[in-house]
């Protein structure tokens, strides 16, 4: 790199600055964004004594700006010289560490944790850890929350000495005045936790975690769950009763609600950190509560995880508990007041069918499924609806089908179009699951319907459906039942269902095979060339280049050609586009192609629009 | 007040039989799902868990028909039959008790106002434990994730026939004659006023505008408490602006703090400069900042005129939080720089009239022309006016490029003609100068484009020489077919290895 040092005299620094300063923000913003070639230009020898003070100094800018040069010194190490230069980068990021708004401290402190990486253990202890005590103790609370994130990152490569002060800093912030403080210190915890050796995982952090699990904030002690989870992983069995269950247990019936919900919300991590036994004494009780709870937030969180609740228990007793202590509650759930809670359920409840088998599926969750299923909240219906397939597994979805189909009819109609279209996504599915004998019965027409659905995303979707059918039913099928009625909607007096037809014959012609697009759907096409609408007739253009891979080569010859040479030569510009571009083939290129024909053709509109303004 | 309902207040919608789309209906947009206005909720606090049995009260003889000796005592047994609470979602459950405590409230009241010496020393536990107990709750979850205010009901507490009757024994209780702020001050403590702060977030403004009354006679009362309660109107507002963005009653609390401001000895301390600067500023960052504005403005002007010095870094400070994206916030921190104008020291104004000037003249030229008109308003001030005559040397060559460019391009004709008037003024106030401008204007704008030419050339250099010491950084070492990188003319500065 030396070899090119010759080239700053090019760059004096101050014009460099002079950007870095400019008064507008974006400009300023810019070339922050192009720091790495700033410094690139000085070298790394002036990057380090002149662009770097600059920048320690300049911190006082806009919040935005700041950010961006917070992102770009985390991947500086080479530009000042490598590793061995890299706590020259320190001095600004500490300061960026200080201010006020939350994503440029955020961001400074996920720089610090990676360059801390490229410390040497001595740089570490010469550097760094000296600047994470300066913010531990800093006198505003910003630079205290800060700290909090980097402790975890030097502990592990200090001498026992410079721990056992990193340890008490720690500590200090977890009794800190300030409640923002005391959060980031909570959130930070059991990622501390970790890095530290079993003995002050007993001594130290028990003891905050239990300080932290009682503060006066709720803010503070919900994030205190999540630690207790990671701590009870790091603990060993024998110690968790004593060290974190008292704590555990006051968590999960904290008078405050959201409190509860964090319990219920990380009840799978925290089930699999202590393990079974525990698991069955005290977890079972204070999953029943949960899912009991007065507030419908602590009861849906529950409810989401009940199949993953009973999934972990103890195989022994297993069906026991889910029998006698989880499924009167989920019965109950079943008709909540609060659809959230009910919609939650019937997202996992399904899942309860392997893990308890056939007979007790048929005769307990049978009738929670078919009750789920008639809920006043499509959500609810959905969700059920769309995990089918592990009830199918295990009973068979015959035992459903009397009441599935009401259901999806509901379901089919609703008034909200984006229910429509999830109902529409589970059709493949269901087709395969209750056979073709039923899916003409009851389901075939629904299908049809969706395909003059007035929301263009119903019909393509509905359009696609069709496709997944006939690869599961055949061609055969679709001959005798999908194409008579798709092409029959060519004739249809509005222009958007007759374009419908052709999405469809897009979509089918490779599943039907050459045959049928042969002789069937083709001459339908060819006929809709003459469309007085010109979307129907470009579209015709499109579809006949989306179905030649499947026509024979004489087909496309005689009769493909002359269709769309005539279009070529039609008098709307769009169609002639597609036309030609149908000729030749291109078909990758095509919409990129066509919008800069469009860009072309308007900037030649309004040339011709200015020409004459100025001529009259 | 129309919005579409939060999915849990949807009513089943009615199944529609044999839809059939009509053919003419092609704009997809129909009208089914017919928009309903949202209904008021109430919501009662959190922390009913199933209650099986019947409560039951011993009903007492009114505190009227006993004896003088007699009443404190059973004031002190009503007081702690009052701590017991019902459930209100529960409309039909002890409905008979419900009564009998709502009526004993009114008796308490009626008694707090009315009697002399009823205060002895140890009713004062008795009486923050009832209240505690009745108003210390945790709030219920809000019920839409994106709770507008503007827009959206408040959820209304259930409980409110007997929460308004406590609040307000409370607050009689704490303007009564005999209350002894010495005695009280072992059960109002910080742990108290701690819980009290939290309450300040409930959805229902009648509670807030309670607790108001509540934490201003505290505040006016306890001198001990007083730094507490800023420090935790600190915390709140910080958490409020740097971490959820969520808090109900952030206007209560700075009508309560704009009193306060305004009883501040001079000259201020250091502890209060702060507050100005590292809180109160920075609450104009936040998004639903008209829910608040009036307040804070008000706040941050009684500042202004404690301590003049003061402005240069508030309006530094607006400058720095200045909207960027949101029009409606820029016509109200329009409304509040004026709102400072009015009581800025001339001596003050020299110090900040650049900055200010920029964005006042990037502010007229805004496309939006509610924003532009709110600025140009300013020339109606007199005062303001005053203050840009004597300083126009400075300000006519900051504002002329603008007003200039301006007053032939702007889309809207209301404010061509303000920019005229504008224009006018300054003519008026030094032609001379004017003429200087005007006449420059042209080579100015051409001198800037140069300017943003050199620019582009300087990057454009940057930017070869990175792609230079790439390549020959990567050609020493044969790095970039190594790394399977593309080479050549094409290759952009991103594909540059070390």
């Amino acid at each position: 790199m030396a070899g090119a040092d010759s080239d700053d005299s090019l760059y004096p620094i101050a014009v460099l600055i002079d950007e870095l300063r400019n008064e507008d923000v974006q400009l300023r913003l810019n070339s922050i964004k192009k720091l790495s070639t700033i410094a690139l230009a000085l070298g790394v020898e002036r990057t380090r004594t002149e662009l770097l003070p600059f920048l320690t100094d300049t911190i006082y800018d806009e919040d935005e700006v700041l950010l961006a040069l917070a992102e770009q010194l985390g991947n500086f190490t080479m530009l000042v010289g490598g590793p061995e230069y890299v706590h020259c980068l320190l001095p600004p990021l500490e300061s960026l560490a200080t201010v006020e708004e939350t994503v440029v401290r955020d961001k400074a402190v996920e720089s610090l944790r990676k360059i801390s990486h490229e410390h040497s253990p001595v740089d570490l202890e010469v550097h760094f850890e000296p600047l994470v005590k300066r913010l531990a103790s800093g006198d505003w609370f910003t630079s205290r929350t800060s700290a909090c994130g980097l402790f975890s990152v030097c502990y592990p490569r200090v001498s026992s000495t410079v721990k056992a002060e990193i340890r008490q800093h720690f500590r200090t912030l977890c009794s800190d005045d300030t409640p923002m403080v005391r959060r980031a210190a909570a959130s930070k915890l059991g990622e501390f936790a970790k890095v530290l050796e079993l003995e002050y995982v007993k001594s130290d952090i028990i003891s905050l975690f239990t300080a932290l699990a009682s503060d006066e904030q709720d803010s503070v002690r919900l994030l205190a769950v999540e630690a207790g989870v990671s701590i009870a992983t790091l603990l060993p069995q024998e110690d968790l009763e004593a060290l974190v269950m008292p704590t555990l247990r006051q968590a999960a019936e904290d008078k405050s609600w959201r409190v509860r919900y964090m319990v219920a919300d990380k009840f799978s991590d925290l089930q699999k950190a202590v393990g079974p036994e525990i698991t069955k004494n005290d977890l079972v009780p204070a999953f029943q509560n949960l899912l009991k709870d007065c507030e419908a937030e602590v009861r849906a969180a529950a409810a989401n995880k009940v199949k993953e609740f009973c999934e972990n228990l103890p195989e022994d007793s297993r069906e026991t508990i889910i029998m006698t202590h989880i499924l009167p509650c989920v019965k109950e759930l079943v008709s909540d007041t609060n659809q959230h809670v009910k919609s939650a359920l019937a997202s996992v409840i399904m899942g309860l069918s392997t893990i308890l088998g056939k007979d007790n599926t048929i005769e307990h969750l049978l009738p929670l499924f078919l009750a789920q299923l008639k809920d006043e909240c499509p959500e609810v219906r959905l969700n059920i609806i769309s995990n089918l397939d592990c009830v199918n597994e295990v009973i068979g979805i015959r035992q459903l089908s009397q009441s599935l189909l009401p259901a999806i009819v509901e379901l089919a109609e609703d008034a909200k179009w984006r229910v429509r279209l999830a109902i529409i996504e589970y059709m493949p599915l269901l087709a395969g699951q209750l056979g073709v004998e039923f899916f003409d019965e009851k389901l075939n027409s629904l299908c049809m319907a969706w395909l003059v659905d007035h929301v263009y995303a119903i019909r393509e979707a509905a359009t696609c459906n069709l496709m997944k059918l006939v690869e599961k039913f055949g061609a055969e099928w679709a001959q005798n039942t999908i194409v008579p009625k798709v092409l029959g909607m060519a004739n249809d007096p509005n222009y958007l269902h007759r374009m419908t037809t052709l999405f469809c014959i897009n979509a089918l012609s490779e599943v039907c095979g050459q045959e049928i697009t042969t002789k069937h759907m083709l001459p339908v096409v060819f006929k809709m060339s003459n469309d007085q609408v010109a979307n129907v007739r470009f579209n015709v253009a499109k579809s006949l280049q989306k179905i030649g891979p499947v026509l024979d080569s004489n087909c496309l010859q005689t009769e493909v050609k002359p269709v769309l040479e005539k279009l070529a030569s039609d008098q709307d510009i769009d169609v002639k586009y597609f036309a030609q571009e149908a000729i030749s083939g291109e078909f990758s290129t095509i919409i990129l192609k066509y919008n800069l024909h469009r860009c072309k053709l308007m900037t030649q509109h309004y040339v011709t629009l200015k020409l004459k303004k100025q001529k009259t | 007040n129309v919005k579409s309902p939060p999915p849990s207040a949807t009513p089943p919608l009615p199944a529609l039989p044999g839809r059939t789309p009509s053919v003419d209906k092609v704009d997809g947009f129909s009208r089914k799902s017919v928009r309903k206005a949202r209904q008021k909720r109430a919501q009662s606090s959190s922390q009913f868990r199933s209650q099986d049995k019947p409560i039951d009260l011993v009903q007492l003889p009114l505190l009227k028909d006993v004896s003088a000796q007699e009443q404190p005592e059973l004031f002190l047994k009503k007081l702690q039959q009052c701590c017991t609470l019902f459930d209100f979602l529960d409309t039909l459950s002890d409905l008979k008790m419900k009564e009998y405590k709502r009526s004993t409230l009114n008796e308490l009241v009626d008694y707090v106002t009315l009697s002399r010496g009823y205060l002895t020393e140890q009713t004062y536990p008795e009486v923050v434990k009832m209240v505690s107990c009745n108003i210390f709750r945790t709030l219920p979850p809000s019920d839409s994730n994106e709770f507008d205010p503007e827009e959206d009901e408040p959820t209304l507490e259930a409980s409110w026939p007997h929460l308004q009757l406590v609040y307000e024994f409370f607050i009689r209780f704490l303007e009564s004659q005999e209350f002894q702020p010495s005695v009280a001050k072992k059960y109002i403590d910080q742990k108290f006023v701690l819980q009290l702060l939290e309450l300040f977030d409930s959805e229902d403004p009648r509670e807030r505008d309670c607790l108001k009354t509540v934490l201003h006679r505290i505040y006016g009362k306890f001198l001990g408490l007083r730094a507490f309660i800023r420090k935790q109107i600190n915390n709140i507002f910080l958490c409020f602006v740097y971490e959820t963005e969520h808090f109900s009653g952030v206007a209560e609390l700075l009508e309560i703090l704009g009193s306060i401001i305004n009883g501040f000895a001079l000259p201020l301390k250091a502890e209060h400069k702060q507050f100005l600067v590292k809180v109160l500023l920075p609450l104009h960052t936040v998004r639903s900042l008209s829910l608040f504005h009036a307040q804070l403005a008000y706040c941050i002007v009684q500042f202004l005129e404690k301590e003049p010095t003061l402005t240069e870094p508030v309006i530094r400070g607006l400058l720095k939080f200045w909207p960027k994206t949101c029009s409606q916030k820029e016509v109200m921190f329009l409304g509040e720089l004026e709102e400072i104008l009015d009581v800025i020291e001339p001596t003050q104004f020299v110090k900040i009239q650049e900055p200010l000037f920029k964005l006042i003249a990037r502010c007229v030229s805004s496309p939006h022309f509610q924003v532009a008109e709110r600025a140009l308003y300013y020339w109606n001030n007199e005062y303001i006016m005053s203050l840009i005559e004597e300083n126009s040397s400075v300000i006519l060559p900051i504002m002329f490029a603008s007003l200039y460019r301006i007053s032939k391009e702007h889309w809207n004709p209301a404010i061509s003609a303000l920019i005229y008037n504008v224009l006018k003024a300054f003519m008026e106030m030094n032609s001379a100068l004017f003429d200087e401008l005007a006449a420059n204007y042209k080579s100015d704008r051409q001198r800037e484009r140069k300017k943003d030419k050199e620019r582009e050339d300087l990057w454009r250099k940057l930017e070869e020489l990175e792609l230079r010491r790439g390549i020959q950084n990567s050609d020493g070492h044969n790095a970039l077919f190594c790394t399977g990188k593309i080479t050549g003319p094409g290759c952009h500065r991103k594909h540059f290895t070390f």
